[in-house]
């Protein structure tokens, strides 16, 4: 690492007294690339629903960036697209492309981004997911084009399963929602429990329409039902699959045996949350609060973390080259401090950032996942998700 | 010559008990329960309980030790100790969220980190009032001034750079990057090096003052752990400039550096998380603030011994040693 001096000959030629003028501007062009979706019906009345998620992470990401970039020369630009339900992800991918911008954070779900990152094959333009949560994206589905700065669900669902199984909470039944997420969700589920020693005692599908809970008699019907629908071997912990929101709070509390639940609701693992205060965090949290005027969600961080690496690749490199950015990108030196007591780094063998998990509560952090007693032997992080040896990607 | 006489011989069993005794105070501030601990160098015993604004971290002593100063960032002031009372007297404006702050060696001003807002704040302590403010990188925090008042170092944890700012005229003179999030920064007391901390790479970089090129670069390990919990944090240099003390954060070591050769010599165990560190006045002892097992360690730095840790409030943060 070698220290810079960035500015010594400006200081120079500029009278004393005078504020530093800025130096050389070089634009680095980001694109935003979102997709209207169908706001989620709130489960309960104390349910908030952002519709800047994503977008305010990136501009916050941005704002970071351009911050030190007063320092550096270097001034980064977000040009924002958000599509239409149903639009056409290739087409505006092609056309960002086209208007010069090389990098693309991708608020994106699964086949948008596979379409995104199939039209701008060959073109040096690199997407960064910040949304699509898939594993086979970083399986038999990546893209040379595309790095992954939102966790995949093996990463989550390892990370919870490390941590119950260091509860010794290794039986588990598996509530899996209707939605084609949630069954993935559970596949991940599955897969971990094999990989960590967990048993799944029993699993059962969700069938019940969403919304019921809230209607003025809804409570009394999930008292009786609920029970009746967990009924089951003995268990020690109910693992929900309800990716949407649209269930998964109904079950505490209201279970056949007194059983804590964990997945998408109760004990959460997750990319980010707002309960997050530790290594400075709070920093973070208090910066996202005052800019968007709500709490940071894990699609905002990885919104904003794609953003910042962006910048941190920039200033190491002293560029603002795409190509120069994206290879460091993906070297050895970058590392990216993000707020998770460790420096993040992308997997080579499929582009997934490297990331602890937060294991989290309704109201604060519980654990950080992955946990000290699940050795690795190159670095702990690989131990969620897919590492080297069980990679299937082919670039 | 009667009242000299006199003054002596009053003085002469006050001189005698003090010669062996250790007279250090130790002051400490607790992020998590919003106090500050005074904690006494010769029994080694919590002694007091200072009650301050929320999440107090930075704290430093005016030059004649009577006052001391702690930032509370939730509350967006400095709040003024008179140690004789050990009472909150006043406060300082400083800023929204001051973390860091450093005070000129005359005592007259304070430029302070605002880290939400990006900002070094230039407090007069006499007026009360902020005279200056410089845009410096996201999150400053680690702040210092050069022994001659000429010069005040901003450390920004997401730039990673540390900015020098001129002090007579609050510019910017020049920005160093250095490696990821940089949390502390220091002169030498010769002046002629600058010496930065950088949390996540676990490193220090330090630069020649007026070259501002680097003169060294010091990593740190610890045998048999993994190698990102070995993050460097506060860290202080002795007088002679021979010593650094660097803590290593959630690795729970400090390390002694020779500040020569730029060579590791020693880590020490200290408690949980440590986050900074501060010399007695006589710089035999190194006192660190540990902030998840909520205690102090006491290094005795001629047997290179922990000796003792105290139990003090929650989340100790800051550390500083009055004589």
């Amino acid at each position: 690492m070698t220290a810079h001096r960035w500015l010594v000959l400006l200081a120079i030629l500029i009278p004393a007294g005078s504020a530093l003028a800025a130096p050389p501007q070089h634009t680095i062009l980001v694109g935003y690339l979102g997709q209207s979706r169908d706001p989620p019906l709130p489960v309960g009345p104390l349910d908030e629903v952002p519709t800047d998620q994503g977008l305010a992470g990136a501009r916050l990401g941005m704002a970071d960036n351009n911050t030190t970039g007063q320092f550096t020369g270097q001034r980064f630009e977000l040009r924002e697209r958000v599509l239409p339900k149903g639009g056409d992800a290739a087409d505006a991918a092609k056309k960002m492309a086209g208007a010069g911008i090389r990098f693309i954070i991708a608020d994106l779900d699964h086949d948008e981004l596979l379409a995104a990152a199939d039209a701008l094959k060959d073109t040096g333009a690199l997407l960064l997911n910040s949304r699509a949560p898939d594993d086979d994206l970083r399986q038999e589905n990546c893209r040379a084009e595309v790095l992954h700065v939102l966790p995949s669900r093996a990463m989550l669902a390892d990370g919870l399963a490390q941590y119950l199984v260091w509860k010794r909470w290794t039986r588990w039944l598996l509530v899996t929602g209707p939605t084609a997420g949630d069954h993935l969700y559970a596949a991940a589920v599955r897969r971990a429990a094999q990989r960590f020693g967990a048993e799944i005692v029993e699993e059962k599908p969700w069938t019940f329409r969403p919304g019921n809970g809230r209607s003025d008699t809804g409570h009394v019907v999930l008292q009786t039902e609920i029970p009746t629908f967990t009924r089951s071997p003995d268990y020690d912990v109910l693992i929900v699959a309800d990716e949407d929101d649209r269930f998964g709070a109904y079950l505490e509390g209201r279970t056949e045996r007194p059983r804590p639940i964990a997945g998408t609701h109760g004990l959460v693992s997750t990319a980010w949350s707002p309960v997050a205060e530790l290594w400075g965090a709070t920093q973070l949290q208090n910066r996202f609060r005052r800019a968007a005027g709500r709490w940071m969600t894990a699609v905002d961080y990885a919104a904003w973390a794609a953003a910042r690496s962006l910048g941190e690749a920039a200033l190491r490199t002293e560029s603002a080259d795409p190509a120069t950015i994206a290879a460091y990108l993906r070297g050895p030196d970058f590392l990216l401090a993000a707020f998770k007591g460790k420096g993040l780094t992308f997997r080579p063998w499929n582009g997934q950032m490297r990331q602890p998990v937060l294991i989290v509560g309704p109201r604060l952090l519980v654990s950080v996942s992955p946990q000290a007693e699940f050795l690795h032997q190159g670095d702990d992080l690989d131990s969620l998700g897919f590492d080297r040896e069980n990679s299937s990607c082919r670039f | 010559m009667p009242f000299l006489t006199r003054a002596l011989l009053t003085a002469a069993p006050l001189l005698c008990a003090l010669g062996p005794v250790r007279a250090d105070t130790i002051y400490v501030s607790n992020e998590l329960d919003n106090t500050i601990s005074v904690v006494d160098g010769q029994s080694l015993s919590l002694v007091r309980t200072i009650p301050v604004g929320r999440r107090p971290r930075g704290l430093e002593l005016s030059p004649d030790k009577r006052t001391l100063y702690v930032a509370a960032g939730d509350d967006n002031r400095i709040d003024v100790i008179d140690l004789p009372s050990g009472k909150v007297a006043g406060s300082l404006p400083s800023g929204e969220d001051p973390e860091v702050f450093a005070l000129s060696p005359d005592g007259t001003r304070a430029y302070v980190a605002n880290e939400n807002d990006s900002l070094v704040s230039a407090v007069d302590i006499a007026s009360r009032k902020v005279v200056g403010e410089i845009p410096v990188g996201v999150e400053p925090e680690g702040m210092a001034v050069s022994p001659d008042g000429r010069l005040v170092l901003c450390t920004s944890e997401t730039t990673s750079m540390v900015h020098v700012i001129g002090a007579q005229k609050l510019t910017l003179l020049d920005n160093l990057l250095v490696d990821t999030r940089p949390r502390w920064a220091a002169f030498s007391l010769d002046e002629k090096q600058i010496w930065v901390s950088s949390e996540i790479r676990g490193t220090l970089t330090v630069f020649d003052r007026d070259s501002r090129k680097q003169v060294a670069h010091i990593e740190f390990s610890v045998p048999g752990m993994d190698r990102e919990l070995v993050q460097a944090v506060g860290f202080v240099l002795n007088r002679a400039g021979t010593r650094a003390y660097v803590a290593l954060g959630p690795s729970n070591r400090v390390a002694e550096v020779d500040a020569k050769s730029f060579e590791v010599l020693r880590l020490y165990l200290v408690g949980q998380r440590v986050w900074h560190v501060a010399l007695s006045p006589d710089e035999t002892r190194l006192y660190t603030a540990n902030g998840n097992s909520s205690d102090i360690s006491v290094i005795d730095l001629d047997s290179h011994e922990v000796i003792k840790s105290i139990g003090v409030g929650r989340g100790p943060w800051g550390v500083a040693v009055a004589p």
